[in-house]
């Protein structure tokens, strides 16, 4: 051991450095990972902290803040619910790892892959013959009043008879040092994506530490996962199609769903992205119905189907359950797994598993006394403010009561409320659980914490993830370590004896895959939203590039007189025109803009479309992300500065127009010219075709448009250099309207965009069985003729004080034509946003 | 008695619907004293898939999908029953109500277990002590189990009016309890309630029962509706029904359909229509004595 600690903790003359072990937990009441009793280094512990400690002073705290930014760029959030500004909240990874020696995990692990054996042959039990109620080894009501036992799933029938594919057990270390398990995970284990996301982050932070402690890796977990889930097709075997199922981006852990379904290589799907015909289960896409073969499921057992379970489950997809009964698509985990995720069965797991395996259980459960028992019930009551008192079925949703903290009163209360249903309650002692260290500000502190580890289905055993989800609590009070409540995680490092083989987790090649350059398996709603992707990108683009202009004119101090165009630019494509002047028209037009009450200025565009971005975060590459999580920041954490608000505002909308068109760039040099990037490129078509005939409209029209206006139209419209090239310095509206209206050379004209998009409908699949169904070809058709029949010479001119009202007249018309155009591609594309509904039964009105 | 049974549900809606999921329980179940000698269920317009089976607590289920645009959808099911009188039961003899109650405790074997099942809450049936202080009045020290049951059914005859339209599918058992009124579905959770809540095992039935036209004038077709009452675990005995809505225990003038907790479980038909906005649908059952038809 290197550092300037000695066995009894007192420091040594001299020490040239503080050491990272130095004065760590000296109070601390609790067992420790790290440290034994008398204070000395665990010998597991050694490298690691002396490789810290050989770190340049600096240097520890720089690769702190270099996991810090690396959470920060891979968008890594999770959500808290209940909390109005709780999305999208960063996820907190403590820097310290959680060390665990190889031969201690190996013993963890087999009482692990036993455990999850057992709760599959339960499962299988409960779900079949219930012999474990009918033998007496479980009381019924653990069964029969458990809310997640579902009974439309009994008797199904799975392949290789198992239930269990993905578990996980929350584990806590006692105070003899060994594991228990405190909760079992059986319904859609989360935080195996979040897991992963931990190891990637800190193996880039400290490199080469992490290399030297020789650290086992997470692979293996995810490659047999990957196994187990294609060997569960019905049919495909070859190239099942596997999709992950979520509730959707308002789940708690939805980025981790999108996260693992582009590791995983999944389509990222949820209810609606689904439909069931002939009891088979089929992706929607624009190609067409696409079969699925297996469902990696993050939707709750009673929201997977509408028709057989929660009936006003919009997140379900309803005819699943029979499509499941019938064989034709395996879901992991299977339906109504969720039922053991009650603590009642805690006390009794040692003699279900004599029954069930004729095994002694290996990993232990923290222990748990169920109240249903009246002996038992007794003896909790007693012991009363030793307890934590849970719900004996989460779905109950009552949160744990520590007993500890109860006044004479509130105990009284809790026994009454007890005693009314007892069996609805469990109690656990409240352990002398170890701690381990974590970084709280500049400090090593220890505190209390919880691994939650992963096992997948193998074979016809499982297989343990060498690492797992490490949480702590936030003060050592408690053993309640909820993401939800505010509570931070760590990578769990798992030891090795000797040197680590990499892993990849691509598959064994035994065929080589058919090549396939389609792409018309796009899900219809992801169509969707890259299409309203690609117009929030181009909105904000425009509005960027209008205001820039505008706020140039605001502040010009050449001397020109530019309040007529000002007042013009500042309030073109406004349903309200903003009438001040000077100051207070600066002011007024930065609130449009800026304001937070605003849904229609930037801010608006930016929050849609970093709500779309979260959407499509397994679909645009990690890049495009980044690029769009950056436009966020800079849009919402801008403060225009009191004394040159302009100045500061400027320099904003500059960057945004950089940024955005590295966007575009980055889409148009690396994504394919699938499905996807047409909907992305036909949005940010349609929406500069609208914005360039609305700009047209509010500046042109109006007959007296001075020199300095014209020049802003060019600038904006990004035309100036053409124009120049064409017509020199004479300003003329006719031949600005050709340009930017007509010219289908000019890649910012309106017909220009109109042509791209005849080019985009000519390519999508069509339904060849209904010839009409092209009415979005034939009203483009329409607008496009109307835009070149148009006579700009006659149209601008202007007689005596009349308008050009015939000119405006076309530009309404065009504008109201690309509306209906988006209407028509949304009906023809889109549709498959219909909704369900549910009806039922009879009344029964018999006297 | 035979019975032939129409049971016709039509639903329309204000748009074509182009995809429809469906579950139906119509095919009258089957026990010691109750045979199903036919059955059909027509389904128009005619489904793209249709399967059958059993659900968890043995009623035949009948799933079927439409998968064409559709503006109206038929159900029709016939089936043939021949009901035999079930009992006698001597109601002033048997074991006590403490007995009973005391082997459902213990459930010494495995039939007994079973019933147990129907002893635990369920979604409209949750134990209420007030229930079952209102139960108690018929179990007095010592009498016999069946006599109990009976004075129960009674009462609820008695004291709650049976009023069409006057709550809802959702109307919580004790809100009944406290209005006095309801319709049979109501009664028939109440009586569960009241059982369960003394540590009774009790079971919802579903089914269809025959109205005697008055005197000298037609059987009106339609005029039947579905009917529902409740089913008690006398151990040694088996399962025992009782009708509080009419105050009686059934015999073969009661057809059941289906078995289950409460209503949840039985639920004639029940859908999800991908699309349209609104729906309507009209109900009618039709029960003829087979010897008079």
């Amino acid at each position: 051991m290197q550092g300037p600690t000695t066995p009894d903790g007192v420091e040594t003359d001299l020490p040239l450095r503080r050491g990272f072990a130095d004065n760590y937990g000296i109070n601390s009441p609790f067992p420790d990972e790290m440290v034994k009793p008398d204070r000395t280094l665990r010998p597991h512990w050694r490298e690691f902290v002396s490789l810290l400690d050989e770190l340049k002073p600096g240097e520890f705290g720089h690769r702190r803040d270099l996991a810090r930014r690396l959470i920060h760029q891979n968008g890594v959030t999770h959500n808290v619910y209940g909390d109005p500004n709780g999305l999208d909240r960063p996820w907190i990874l403590d820097f310290i790892p959680l060390l665990i020696a190889g031969a201690h995990w190996d013993a963890i692990s087999e009482g692990l892959v036993q455990r999850a054996r057992l709760l599959d042959r339960l499962l299988a039990d409960l779900y079949g013959p219930a012999d474990t109620i009918y033998s007496g080894v479980l009381p019924p009501e653990l069964l029969w009043s458990n809310p997640g036992f579902l009974r439309p799933c009994h008797g199904i029938r799975l392949p290789r008879g198992r239930w269990l594919h993905l578990y996980s057990a929350d584990l806590v270390r006692n105070e003899t040092g060994g594991f228990e398990v405190m909760s079992d995970r059986t319904q859609a284990p989360s935080g195996a994506g979040y897991t992963l996301e931990n190891r990637i982050v800190m193996s880039r932070a400290i490199p080469s530490i992490f290399r030297q402690c020789q650290v086992q890796r997470l692979a293996p977990f995810f490659v047999s996962l990957r196994e187990t889930l294609t060997e569960l097709a019905p049919a495909n075997h070859e190239n099942p199609r596997i999709v992950l199922f979520t509730p959707g981006p308002y789940n708690e852990t939805y980025f981790e769903h999108s996260f693992l379904a582009r590791y995983l290589g999944y389509a990222l799907v949820q209810g609606n992205d689904l439909t069931v015909r002939d009891t088979i289960v089929y992706m929607k896409t624009l190609g067409g119905l696409q079969r699925v073969d297996v469902i990696l499921r993050r939707v709750d057992d009673n929201f997977c189907d509408p028709l057989e379970l929660l009936p006003d489950s919009y997140l379900g997809v309803p005819g699943l359950l029979q499509a499941v009964r019938r064989g034709n698509v395996a879901v992991a985990n299977a339906i109504g797994c969720g039922v053991l995720q009650a603590p009642g069965f805690l006390p009794f797991l040692p003699a279900v598993c004599r029954y069930l395996l004729g095994e002694e259980l290996k990993l232990p459960s923290v222990q748990t006394w169920w109240c249903g028992q009246p002996d038992i019930l007794e003896f909790v009551v007693q012991h009363l403010s030793e307890m934590v008192v849970k719900s004996a079925y989460p779905t109950l949703g009552e949160d744990p009561v520590f007993g500890q903290n109860l006044t004479r009163e509130e105990l009284s209360t809790l026994e009454r409320k007890i005693r009314k249903r007892p069996a609805n309650y469990v109690a656990q002692k409240q352990m002398m659980s170890c701690t381990t260290p974590a970084l709280i500000g500049e400090d090593v502190e220890p505190r209390r914490f919880v691994i939650r580890s992963y096992l997948s289905a193998y074979g016809d055993s499982y297989t343990v993830m060498n690492g797992g989800l490490s949480r702590i609590t936030q003060s050592n009070d408690t053993l309640v370590v909820s993401l939800q409540k505010g509570g931070r995680s760590k990578d769990t490092w798992i030891l090795s004896e000797g040197p680590v083989s990499p892993v990849t987790l691509l598959p064994p090649t035994t065929q080589p895959i058919a090549i396939s350059r389609g792409g018309s398996d796009l899900p219809s709603r992801l169509a969707e939203d890259l299409y309203w992707l690609g117009r929030y990108l181009e909105r904000t683009d425009t509005q960027a590039r209008l205001a820039r202009g505008t706020i140039a004119r605001m502040v010009d101090q050449t001397g020109i007189d530019s309040a007529h165009a000002v007042q013009v630019l500042a309030s073109a494509g406004r349903s309200k025109p903003l009438l001040s002047m000077g100051a207070e028209l600066e002011r007024e037009f930065i609130e449009s803009l800026m304001g937070k009450t605003k849904s229609d200025g930037l801010r608006g565009s930016v929050s849609n479309l970093h709500r779309l971005a979260r959407v499509l975060r397994d679909t645009i590459s990690t890049d495009a992300w980044r690029i769009l999580q950056e436009i966020y920041r800079a849009v919402f954490n801008f403060r225009p500065g009191a004394t040159e608000p302009m100045s500061g505002l400027l320099e904003l909308l500059d960057q945004l127009v950089v940024t955005l068109s590295a966007f575009a760039g980055l889409a148009s040099e690396s994504m394919t010219r699938g499905q996807a990037w047409r909907f992305l490129d036909m949005g940010r078509r349609i929406e500069r075709a609208a914005f360039g005939t609305l700009f047209l409209q509010a500046t042109l029209v109006e007959p007296d448009a001075d020199p300095v206006l014209l020049e802003a139209v060019l600038e904006i419209g990004d035309s100036s250099l053409t124009y120049r090239r064409r017509y020199l310095t004479h300003l003329e509206p006719h031949a600005i309207a050709d340009l930017l209206l007509a010219d289908d050379t000019n890649p910012r004209s309106v017909a220009f965009q109109l042509a791209l998009l005849d080019q985009h409908l000519a390519a999508l699949p069509r339904d060849l069985a209904h010839p009409d169904r092209n009415y979005d070809q034939r009203l483009l058709l329409k607008l496009r003729t109307s835009i070149q029949l148009a006579d700009f010479v006659e149209l601008c001119s202007v007689g005596a004080g009349r308008e050009r009202a015939e000119f405006d007249a076309l530009l309404s018309g065009v504008l109201e034509q690309i509306a209906q155009l988006s209407e028509a591609i949304a009906q023809l594309y889109f549709s498959h946003a219909i909704v369900s509904q549910e009806i039922s039964g009879v009344r029964e009105d018999h006297p | 008695m035979k019975y032939r049974i129409t049971h016709s549900t039509r639903y329309g809606y204000d748009e074509a619907i182009p995809l429809s999921h469906n579950v139906v329980r119509m095919r009258p179940r089957e026990h010691a004293t109750q045979t199903c000698l036919q059955y059909q269920m027509l389904v128009l317009p005619g489904p793209t898939v249709k399967n059958e089976g059993f659900d968890y607590f043995g009623n035949h289920v009948t799933w079927f999908s439409l998968q064409e645009p559709h503006t109206v959808l038929r159900i029709a099911a016939e089936s043939e029953v021949e009901v035999h009188p079930s009992g006698p039961y001597d109601i002033g003899k048997g074991l006590s109500w403490e007995q009973a109650a005391q082997l459902l405790a213990i459930a010494p074997d495995r039939e007994i277990l079973a019933a147990r099942e129907f002893v635990f809450e369920s979604a409209h049936v949750p134990w209420s002590a007030e229930l079952a202080e209102f139960a108690r009045i018929s179990f007095p020290a010592a009498r016999p189990f069946l006599a109990c049951l009976l004075d129960l059914t009674e009462r609820i005859h008695r004291d709650f009016k049976f009023l069409a339209g006057s709550t809802e599918i959702d109307t919580p058992v004790e809100e009944v309890f406290h209005s006095h009124q309801g319709v049979c579905q109501d009664f028939a959770h109440l009586e569960i309630c009241c059982l369960r809540s003394l540590g009774f095992a009790a079971r919802y039935v579903s089914g269809y029962l025959v109205t005697s036209p008055p005197p000298g004038k037609e059987r009106l077709a339609g005029a039947d509706a579905s009917h529902a009452w409740v089913s008690v675990f006398v151990p040694g005995t088996g399962w025992v029904e009782f009708d509080p809505t009419n105050g009686v225990m059934p015999s073969d003038g009661h057809i059941t359909l289906a078995r289950g907790r409460d209503y949840d479980d039985v639920g004639p038909s029940r859908g999800i229509l991908i699309g349209g906005q609104s729906h309507w649908m009209d109900v009618s059952v039709d029960v003829v004595p087979m010897e008079s038809a």
